[in-house]
């Protein structure tokens, strides 16, 4: 086969670094640009230029904001309530929680999850600015919405470690039956917590 | 059994690590009881409603059915056998369990069954999970038993160098020897460090016991911690580098901020 020319592969190339994308779909992408008006590239161009330099972290909740705000939207929306804070993983995970509307708090990224095996301990996540947040008063109560993983466990288990003598409440997301679920499918694990978790029908 | 002839494997295991793999699904680092260690692809378990996902966390026992994808064996069914629940209620339990798969996983490779080192493994995390017995001792039966089926078993009754019986008295141990030396012997071995009678006397023990007549030795702290030294070293000796779960669990037991005036956790009585 003709080698194709150094502009084409190294599009190829970029694309294949890509989370789920193969040799085969970097190629079609490639060849879709090529032949798309240039408008296309360029609007991909720009917005893929202003993603690392028009990001930053918010200085309160680590949460993604806008390069030369200090503070993301919702840490510096007043209408929010300061006193509750839920704690996440990723920023994904918050934008997850947004989605439904019923959560009038604010946020706390900590860009990871304690894992023994891999050696990620509480000095690599944003833990220590959480524990500042809460010293520095009016927090009521943190809402710890890491996954229910193994690393999720340890990493709630630990800030609940941390949290409970700074004299604030911790509570941890419900787990339990998934909406549409079928009782027969369900593992002990979850069966269990559901009826742990079980609410009174009034 | 010719692994690479088979299309659909049923098997049970250990859960030992899991991965995030692609866009939902799970990369998973198994110990089978039927094939030793296999690694499998969990598809679709980080969706919230995956059947799948209760079954397959860490230090889970579970019946699976496996189907040979491309390049990696897919799991198509997956049922709980041993939930191991306590342990993940429990940091350093987690830390202790990680310990666990960390060491097996660092001595082991895959290389075809090991039907002794999977029931060790099933019992070890039972006994972690049950909570009876302190976990310092479940951890150096696992440690001894575990050497022992990973082939490297230290010498512990008789002189590695002078092949003489060990005499009820203080001896010498040397890692890179692989075992104990006679006081005679050891005095002149540069690789070798002192170990008391009763430190070695209880490694013995552990070594050659069930694990129902292990349980009932109980030595003074400074033994089990002499004990605990003299393993460590013989391992990261073997390793050559240091395990993670460890230094995790001396992360996590202290304060994160000295500021925040918090007694730190004791750590004479800590198995780690």
């Amino acid at each position: 086969m003709a080698v194709l020319p150094e502009p084409v592969q190294n599009l190829a190339v970029a694309f294949e670094r890509l989370p789920g994308i193969g040799p085969k779909t970097a190629a079609r992408l490639t060849f879709y640009l090529l032949r798309a008006p240039e408008e296309v590239s360029r609007q991909l161009a720009e917005a893929l230029l202003a993603l690392k330099s028009q990001t930053a972290l918010c200085e309160n909740c680590f949460n993604i904001t806008r390069a030369g705000q200090s503070l993301c939207e919702i840490c510096s929306d007043p209408e929010r309530d300061e006193s509750l804070i839920c704690v996440v993983e990723e920023p994904l995970d918050a934008l997850a929680i947004e989605r439904t509307a019923a959560f009038k708090g604010r946020y706390h990224v900590l860009h990871g999850v304690l894992s023994p095996i891999e050696g990620i301990g509480p000095e690599d996540l944003k833990i220590r600015p959480l524990l500042d947040r809460v010293r520095r008063g009016g927090v009521r109560e943190i809402i710890l919405a890491t996954n229910p993983s193994l690393e999720g466990d340890a990493t709630a288990l630990y800030l609940r470690q941390q949290l409970l003598p700074l004299g604030v409440r911790v509570t941890r997301l419900a787990r339990g039956l998934p909406v549409g679920g079928d009782l027969e499918y369900a593992d002990q694990n979850t069966l269990l917590r559901a009826l742990a978790g079980r609410q009174e029908m009034d | 059994m010719n692994l690479t002839q088979e299309r659909i494997l049923k098997v049970e295991a250990v859960v030992l690590e899991h991965h995030e793999w692609g866009e939902a699904d799970r990369l998973l680092s198994l110990f089978t009881r039927e094939h030793g260690r296999l690694r499998a692809v969990a598809k679709g378990v980080r969706r919230i409603r995956s059947r799948k996902a209760g079954h397959l966390e860490p230090f889970t026992r579970v019946a699976l059915v496996l189907a040979r994808g491309r390049d990696l064996w897919i799991v198509t069914q997956a049922e709980t056998l041993e939930a191991n629940l306590a342990l993940h209620g429990d940091l350093e339990g987690i830390g202790y369990a990680s310990y666990v798969v960390e060491l097996l996983e660092r001595l082991t490779y895959e290389e075809g069954p090991n039907p002794d080192l999977y029931r060790l493994l099933v019992e070890t995390l039972r006994h972690l999970d049950e909570n009876l017995d302190p976990p310092a001792l479940i951890l150096r039966y696992f440690e001894l038993h575990l050497l022992d089926l990973a082939g490297f078993r230290p010498e512990l009754k008789e002189c590695v160098t002078c092949r003489r019986p060990i005499q009820p008295e203080d001896q010498y141990f040397s890692s890179a020897l692989g075992g104990v030396l006679c006081p005679t012997c050891g005095k002149l071995e540069p690789s070798a460090r002192p170990v008391s009678m009763n430190a070695l006397r209880y490694l013995r023990h552990l070594q050659r016991s069930t694990y129902a007549e292990a349980r009932r030795a109980r030595p003074a702290p400074t033994v089990a911690g002499e004990m605990e030294r003299l393993l460590q070293d013989y391992l990261s000796y073997i390793l050559e580098t240091r395990l993670n779960s460890p230094e995790f669990l001396r992360q996590v037991r202290q304060p994160l901020n000295p500021a925040n005036h918090l007694p730190p956790t004791s750590s004479s009585e800590s198995p780690l």
